[in-house]
């Protein structure tokens, strides 16, 4: 077991190593750092004297460690639009999309889970069928359409609901939350259900074949023999083995939720670490681009880590390679 | 002489065709037929543009700003000589989108040629020489799956818009965004293409080949390519939705098509500006063209790949 995680964890750090080293690529020979830094008028020899300052003439490999060891410290360098450290936005931001991801994460399985127990339930009935139905015009829909066609509906023709924002935040330290005030959790359900509709769809699907399997199981057939109730067998039997499955897509669709995020925050002008991400793009500020990029691979690699672990915690069946 | 061949030829294969599994399966899925029918419409009205768009929304001269944002002709307030409407600048929404859609058509299908073929070759190499080599390629091929394509797709664009300093943009959208797309959906095929040439390497076949001494180069391309091809008919079809989506995803984010030659998604980015003001008709038409193009694509490829798996039949 320990073996399992330590090597696995080897296997993240190189994962990570690589990724740094195109963010490294990146942010090197995209565009000069030391044209972005100085004005016009700066004299060349100023320039050299900075290049050196920035220790921009030692070797790339030099260069590549002191990168990834500054990036390890939170120290990204200076965004080119904003001339401020890349960490100070980044932390700034990433509040917005982590709560984003969250409630959309929450809406998924809230939802996800009972429509795929529904329909593996009661396959042929009319509910089953539309259910089934908007799952596939849920996967087949650009996300942005979907966002467009959301804010249409409830923000323009009904008006019930902000198409824009985060509505009020509240301060707690470090960390600005939209979800104690009003104004804010009527912000964040349109952003959340836009993001979240995908995963949602897929937790359905993943839920019904899984549940339509275990329906035709032994145990089942026998909890079913023994008199109990259907409800019992179905949520207490049947649900519960359908839930690993359930629970690695689930975290694994964690780490895409917030790079999906670029979109639903774009829709929204959630004001998130996606919609930064973007802006850079645009801007081709790479200290961002390169940051984000890097944050994104942490965050997979640990989910993936995690994923990995509790696999093989929650079910002993599956084999250890190392042990 | 010839010709009795010719035709002989071509009327066996209408034969071998109507007589495939594959048909039977097409006649038999009303759905399929349907989605078959839909894309087939979208993808002549797209390719015949010119000849059926009843204005050119690209000549700027026949454009009047007169004419910015009227709403579709039934609703009584429209102009009849505008059926969906016009945009802001005075453009026929029905000529844009039929052009847009040549557009996004036209980036989806390079992208997915892009893709399968830089992704058939690596695969291929991969899977052929092994080793060092296949290392490499699979490694940097799953660094890259854990990513979503959208993303590398973003970072891509930026970074060539970096490095050309963001000129020209018109001109070099569409090869940028093919690019971007393509290289953010190689690794599919390679991993597939890479475990048929696994299996096939080792077959007799491949043995003799290369016992007479040919190229391996020649080897994988004559002999061992023709063999791993099924599924990756299958995967592109699937990927041309998702190639077409993620152009109109870029488009809509403003790092696309730029808007004086709009795709679909430069047209509901337009449009988005003007739906709070109610000009709802230049979002939701070149939106609904895009939805029902993706889903008809997508069931194609749903379709496509249940027939063609032979665990299914």
């Amino acid at each position: 077991m320990i073996a399992f995680v330590i090597r696995r964890i080897i296997q993240s750090i190189i994962v990570i190593m690589v990724v740094g080293l195109v963010a490294f690529v990146m942010f090197r020979f995209v565009g000069d750092p030391v044209n972005q830094m100085v004005g016009l008028e700066t004299s060349i020899a100023d320039r050299e004297l900075l290049r050196e300052q920035l220790g921009l003439n030692q070797p790339l490999i030099v260069q590549y460690w002191h990168f990834i060891s500054n990036a390890a410290q939170g120290d990204f360098g200076t965004s080119y639009q904003y001339r401020r450290p890349v960490s100070e936005i980044l932390g700034e931001r990433l509040p917005a999309t982590l709560e984003l991801a969250l409630v959309s994460a929450i809406f998924a399985i809230a939802a996800g889970i009972p429509m795929g127990v529904y329909t593996a339930l009661y396959r042929d009935s009319v509910l089953s069928n539309i259910f089934l139905t908007v799952s596939l015009i849920g996967i087949s829909l650009p996300s942005f359409l979907v966002g467009i066609l959301l804010i249409f509906i409830f923000s323009v023709h009904l008006q019930w609901l902000p198409s824009f924002g985060r509505g009020e935040v509240v301060d707690l330290g470090w960390w600005s939350t939209g979800l104690l005030t009003a104004t804010g959790l009527k912000a964040i359900i349109l952003p959340a259900i836009t993001l979240g509709l995908f995963q949602m769809t897929l937790i359905m699907r993943l839920v019904r074949s899984e549940m339509m399997e275990v329906l035709r199981t032994d145990f089942v057939k026998f909890a079913k023999a023994r008199g109990l109730k259907t409800r019992v067998v179905h949520f207490g039997h049947a649900l519960k083995n359908t839930m690993i499955p359930v629970i690695t897509i689930t975290g694994l669709q964690f780490g895409s939720i917030i790079a999906f995020a670029i979109i639903t925050e774009t829709v929204f002008q959630w004001p998130g670490s996606g919609l930064l991400f973007l802006q850079a793009v645009q801007n081709v500020d790479v200290p961002i681009m390169a940051a984000y990029l890097l944050m994104i691979a942490f965050l997979f690699v640990l989910i993936n880590l995690i994923v990995d672990v509790l696999y093989v915690v929650v079910d002993p069946r599956i084999r250890l390679e190392g042990s | 002489m010839s010709t009795d061949y010719q035709t002989n030829e071509a009327k066996s294969l209408l034969r071998r065709v109507l007589d495939s599994d594959i048909w039977y399966s097409f006649k038999k899925s009303k759905v399929t037929m349907v989605a078959a029918g839909v894309a087939l419409i979208i993808f002549l009205a797209a390719l015949l543009a010119p000849l059926l768009a009843p204005h050119n929304p690209f000549d700027l001269a026949s454009l009047s700003l007169m004419d910015s944002l009227l709403p579709p002709s039934w609703t009584g307030m429209g102009d009849p000589r505008y059926l969906l409407g016009t945009d802001d600048q005075g453009r026929d929404v029905l000529s844009t989108i039929l052009y847009g859609s040549r557009i996004s058509i036209a980036v989806g299908l390079a992208s997915v040629a892009f893709a399968a073929v830089l992704g058939i070759t690596l695969g291929l190499v991969a899977g052929y020489m092994g080793g060092a080599v296949d290392a490499v390629i699979m490694r940097v091929a799953d660094v890259q799956l854990s990513f979503p394509a959208i993303l590398i797709a973003l970072l891509i664009d930026g970074t060539i818009s970096g490095l050309t300093g963001g000129v020209n943009r018109e001109e070099t959208a569409f090869t940028v965004l093919v690019i971007s797309i393509g290289l953010s959906f190689w690794v599919q095929y390679a991993r597939t293409v890479r475990s048929s040439t696994l299996v096939e390497r080792d077959k007799e076949y491949v043995q003799a080949a290369r016992l007479i001494g040919l190229h391996p180069f020649l080897i994988m391309l004559r002999h061992v390519l023709p063999n791993v091809m099924g599924p990756v008919l299958v995967i592109a079809t699937i990927n041309l939705a998702l190639a077409i989506i993620t152009e109109a995803t870029l488009s809509f984010l403003g790092v696309g098509i730029p808007s004086t030659q709009p795709s679909l998604g430069t047209m509901i980015r337009i449009g988005n500006d003007f739906l709070f003001s109610g000009e709802w008709w230049i979002t939701l038409f070149p939106g609904a063209l895009l939805a029902v193009l993706v889903l008809a694509v997508n069931l194609l490829g749903d379709w496509l790949r249940d027939a063609l798996n032979p665990k299914l039949r």
